[in-house]
């Protein structure tokens, strides 16, 4: 597994073997990429929710279709916390290119299950261990030489089942819901798992304290990507168009909606579509085509990474600076260039909420749940219509890719609100239209659509200098009242955009701020931190820009410290920008190897900052660094 | 004084008579179909397009609220502003009006997109979106203002500037020449037309045939820059058009709302039925030559550019290629207005879809 090159906490105290620990502890799997091992460890994850204990499953994946090595962690909580951790207790090597360094990093007492018909050279003398012999099994299981690969994961799924004591009726309905309706799929599967139980049952004999026991902690949870969560968000936010062009970790997004428009969105007596989906040359292409079709008053969208975010930048400021509406699904990923493309980080933030040249700046929707991004999906719509602006709604590959317990998702109540559009009856009756004027002073204007047949509708968007009618400029005057309108404009939006969830604590002096998925080792951060005595309150940043709450709760409490998955402290910037008052208050807790962020990091790195201390080449934070 | 009668208007004066002016078949005058004044130079191409392209809108009858103009950046994209002022527009960005006018189709595919771009801003800076745009058969007249060079940026070679041709500067650009046309119908383009600008019959026929056509129409027009690429020396001067404009056919045109027979002699035309129902009659000059036959398009082209000929008609038409709306099987309804409950899946299907993953 790769290890962090930021301190580990204190090493995990391995447990004394006589007490149990039950529903508390972590499983990673290290496999090859394209085994087929996601299913396996699907089936895992589905069957401990299954039996009602709080799960979540991290995916950490090469750039490569076949062959990289790949590790997947499940972790067991039954506190329900959902963050990576940094240790997992039992680890189960199936990789021959990993095994040594796998097993050279683990902590003493872990468990380690492990196939012992691959060569493995490092020897331990701390560790749990059950050798199995995986290849020879899959050649039991199953007489088929094409489908053994897939059939050796599931049956270390079946070794795991029996130590840990996971149901094996659950594996069934977790294997059904995998392969749908592929019932020979299903059956190979099953078979393979108890082969995997039976062996175990015979030849090992329990000697780790780690158990499932059922609890009833995720009825009616629903389990979940991101990317498929904000797909189904834009399915009931009325998307009609969508251009894109395929990037990790963005695509499934896109793909996601294709398979739910070719169900739910076509009409039902004709067969016809009721969304454009277009699978553009590159990213310049789609954002035009998302532009275009905003431009004519459609609902459109795009997801992508940073790269195409910045291949982007033109047609961005242009919708800026033209009022054009438009939704960007930012799913990001390391970054700089093509960077770490399948390791997750929040590196787009100040680039999104800045893009393109000029003085330019864009409305960011930030989803930290499951939910959220099926919320905000919708609310971008809204909001890109409302304020006639380019949307980014910035995701990470943390919460796109990986696999999120959450309630089920409400059905929306609001209606759609499809912004200041004025229609021929509208221009009829008002007998006067100039699209850039300022009427309301809320610094949004009120548009017409291509196709009004009003004579007063049509108007000439540009790029170049324009006056409120529209026309052609280049007056001094008429070019600053545009950029005041504009920079108006996203002062409304402070309150448009979702708010910050605050949770005050009278007693606290630290304030912490975080948002994205680090919320998650948040949580669990200010937990560890409340149990050691250290009461914080919390802020999670929800959008940008900000409204009057962030600087209030920055302005209460005396040290600040600021949760970021990035290097430079992007959100810092942005917040230091709007305000300069606070730059020097943030204390910097920046997470940037690629790996999700898990809660010791930041419980150690706020305590070394409260004590004065050095965090050593844990983070660079410039020559203004704390 | 008093009186009982209410007042009467005093009677009109005698009205001087008006001029005949002459409205299309919509009622409407050649002034709702005209621009701002352009702002090019004296003389340009681009302006004598401009008025083609007024002259065939007003002579074809379109509603001009149904327009939607689009354009790059360049001398060529400034041109939407001056002719159809009572359509939309959207000026974008350098090189990316396919992109533009792509999505505005998409939102609405009753617009009538009239595309403009010039050489440099199709065949440089925007070949990937122009050849994509071909490629799909996006319903949008694509117009390329052709001078060969970048005027805005004062007279670069652009990439249809022709091997051997001088500058204003003196230099001789040494690269050979990028031919839209030939691109376009390599791509599947449906209909292919070039033109001059100094043939305004001709460029209004190809605009009415355009017009009639679903799908992208590319008209490639050799338009001179008479500020940097009139000389003596450049092969896209006017005087070198005019001395070597060789027309393939005289294209005539019937709108499918003027029933009219017209007689001509066996052989002596081709006659192509456009989507809508208009006619296309294209009369023999020198050769024989069947615009429905892509292969022979080709061999056309290929013997003008080895033979370096300025070949000027309707190279390739296929009225029958399906456009991206219906490749997209989009509803016959434009999708920006449909009503929510026909873009917002009802409860159920939520439902549906959560039970799915739980």
């Amino acid at each position: 597994m790769p290890v962090d090159t930021m301190p580990t906490p204190a090493a995990a105290k391995a447990p004394s073997s006589g007490k149990p620990v039950i529903n508390d502890f972590s499983i990673q799997v290290a496999t090859a990429n394209g085994s087929g091992s996601q299913s396996s460890n699907n089936v895992l994850l589905r069957s401990i929710l299954q039996m009602g204990i709080p799960v979540s499953g991290k995916n950490l994946f090469p750039s490569n279709i076949q062959g990289l090595p790949t590790w997947f962690t499940i972790r067991v909580s039954k506190d329900g916390y959902i963050a990576r951790r940094k240790v997992s207790e039992i680890f189960v090597a199936m990789n021959e290119e990993t095994i040594d360094s796998d097993i050279t990093d683990l902590t003493p007492g872990n468990v380690l299950i492990w196939n012992s018909d691959l060569r493995r050279t490092v020897k331990r003398d701390d560790l749990i261990e059950y050798p199995v012999p995986f290849n020879k099994l899959s050649w039991e299981a199953c007489p088929d030489p094409k489908l053994r690969k897939l059939v050796t994961n599931m049956v270390y799924v079946g070794v795991v089942v029996h130590l840990l004591g996971i149901e094996i009726a659950e594996c069934e309905t977790a294997l059904k819901k995998q392969f749908k309706s592929k019932q020979k799929a299903i059956d190979l599967n099953l078979n393979a798992i108890k082969f995997g139980v039976d062996w175990a049952q015979k030849n090992l004999v329990k000697k780790d304290p780690y158990r499932v026991e059922r609890m009833n902690k995720t009825a009616g949870q629903i389990l979940i990507e991101g990317n498929t969560a904000a797909a189904i968000g834009a399915l009931m936010g009325g998307v009609t168009v969508c251009t894109w062009y395929p990037i990790t970790p963005s695509s499934s997004l896109v793909e996601s909606l294709i398979d739910l428009c070719r169900k739910y969105r076509k009409d039902p007596v004709t067969g016809k579509t009721t969304v454009a989906i277009v699978q553009a040359e590159d990213e310049l292409a789609s954002i035009g085509m998302v532009l275009g079709a905003g431009w004519a008053g459609a609902r459109s969208m795009t997801a992508t990474a940073g790269p195409g975010i910045s291949l982007m930048s033109e047609f961005v400021g242009l919708a800026y600076f033209a009022d054009v509406p438009g939704v960007i699904f930012d799913v990001q990923r390391v970054g700089p260039s093509t960077g770490l493309p399948t390791r997750t980080s929040q590196g787009d933030i100040l680039k999104a909420a800045t893009l393109s040249h000029g003085d330019t700046k864009h409305p960011m929707l930030i989803p930290a749940s499951v939910q959220e991004a099926y919320q905000f999906a919708q609310d971008a719509f809204d909001l890109a219509e409302q304020v006639q602006s380019v949307v980014f709604v910035m995701l990470d590959l943390d919460l796109g890719m990986n696999f999120w317990m959450s309630d089920p998702f409400p059905y929306p109540t609001k209606p759609l609100n499809r912004g200041k559009v004025l229609t021929k009856d509208d221009l009829d009756r008002l007998g006067k239209f100039e699209r850039y004027r300022d009427v309301d002073g809320d610094g949004i204007p009120y548009r017409t659509l291509p196709g009004n047949p009003h004579p007063l509708a049509p108007y000439f968007t540009r790029g170049s200098g324009h006056n409120e009618k529209a026309q052609y400029t280049e007056r001094p005057s008429d070019y600053r009242n545009l950029m005041n309108r504009l920079a108006k404009k996203f002062e409304t939006m402070r309150d448009m955009v979702p708010a910050p969830v605050i949770e005050a604590d009278p007693k606290a002096e630290i304030g912490i701020i975080a948002y994205g998925t680090s919320h998650w080792a948040t949580v669990e951060a200010r937990d560890q931190l409340r149990a050691q005595g250290v009461p914080t309150a919390y802020l999670r940043l929800r959008g940008y820009p900000f409204n009057s709450q962030v600087a209030e709760f920055i302005d209460k409490h005396p040290r600040l410290y600021l949760v970021e998955q990035n290097r430079d402290g992007q959100m810092q910037s942005l917040l230091s920008l709007d305000m300069p008052q606070y730059a020097t208050k943030f204390r910097p807790i920046r997470h940037y190897t690629g790996n999700t962020l898990d809660a010791a990091f930041i419980v150690e790195n706020l305590r070394a900052q409260e004590k004065g201390g050095h965090l050593g080449e844990t983070q660079w934070f410039g020559p203004r660094g704390h | 004084m008093a009186t009982t009668t209410p007042a009467q208007p005093p009677p009109p004066p005698p009205a001087a008579p008006a001029p005949q002016k002459k409205m299309n078949r919509l009622g409407l005058p050649l002034e709702h179909y005209t621009g701002s004044v352009s702002t090019l130079c004296s003389g340009c191409g681009h302006d004598s397009i401009t008025n083609a392209v007024i002259r065939a809108f007003f002579d074809y009858g379109i509603e001009p609220h149904r327009v939607a103009k689009l354009s790059g950046i360049g001398c060529s994209s400034k041109t939407p502003a001056y002719f159809l002022g009572r359509s939309c527009g959207f000026n974008a960005v350098h090189g990316r009006m396919p992109a533009i006018a792509t999505g505005a189709v998409l939102a609405n595919r009753n617009l009538i997109a009239v595309g403009v771009s010039g050489d440099g801003d199709t065949a440089s800076i925007g070949l990937g979106q122009f050849m994509h745009m071909v490629r799909r058969n996006v319903p949008c007249i694509y117009i390329i203002e052709n001078n060969g060079v970048y005027g805005l940026t004062k007279g670069q070679f652009s990439a249809t500037a022709d091997e051997g041709s001088a500058s204003k500067a003196g230099h001789v650009n040494d690269q050979p020449p990028m031919d839209c046309c030939a691109l376009a119908i390599n791509l599947g383009c449906a209909f292919v037309a070039r033109s001059f600008s100094g043939d305004a019959k001709q460029m209004q026929a190809m605009f009415k045939a355009a017009l009639a056509h679903r799908g992208t129409a590319l008209l490639d027009i050799v338009s001179p820059c008479v500020t940097f690429n009139n000389h003596e020396g450049s092969t896209k001067s006017y005087k070198y058009a005019k001395d070597n404009d060789v027309p393939l056919h005289e294209i005539g045109f019937v709108p499918f709302f003027e029933n009219i027979a017209v007689d001509y002699e066996p052989g002596s035309t081709k006659e192509v039925t456009m989507h809508d129902g208009s006619r296309v009659l294209l009369r023999k000059l020198d050769r024989d030559y069947d615009p429905t036959n892509r292969l022979a398009s080709i061999q056309l082209l290929e013997e003008a550019r080895t033979q370096k000929e300025l070949l000027t008609g309707i190279f390739y038409i296929n009225p029958k290629a399906p456009d991206f709306t219906e490749q997209l099987h989009l509803v016959a309804e434009p999708l920006y207005d449909l009503p929510v409950e026909r873009v917002r899946p009802p409860k159920p299907v939520l439902d549906e879809i959560m039970k799915g993953y739980m």
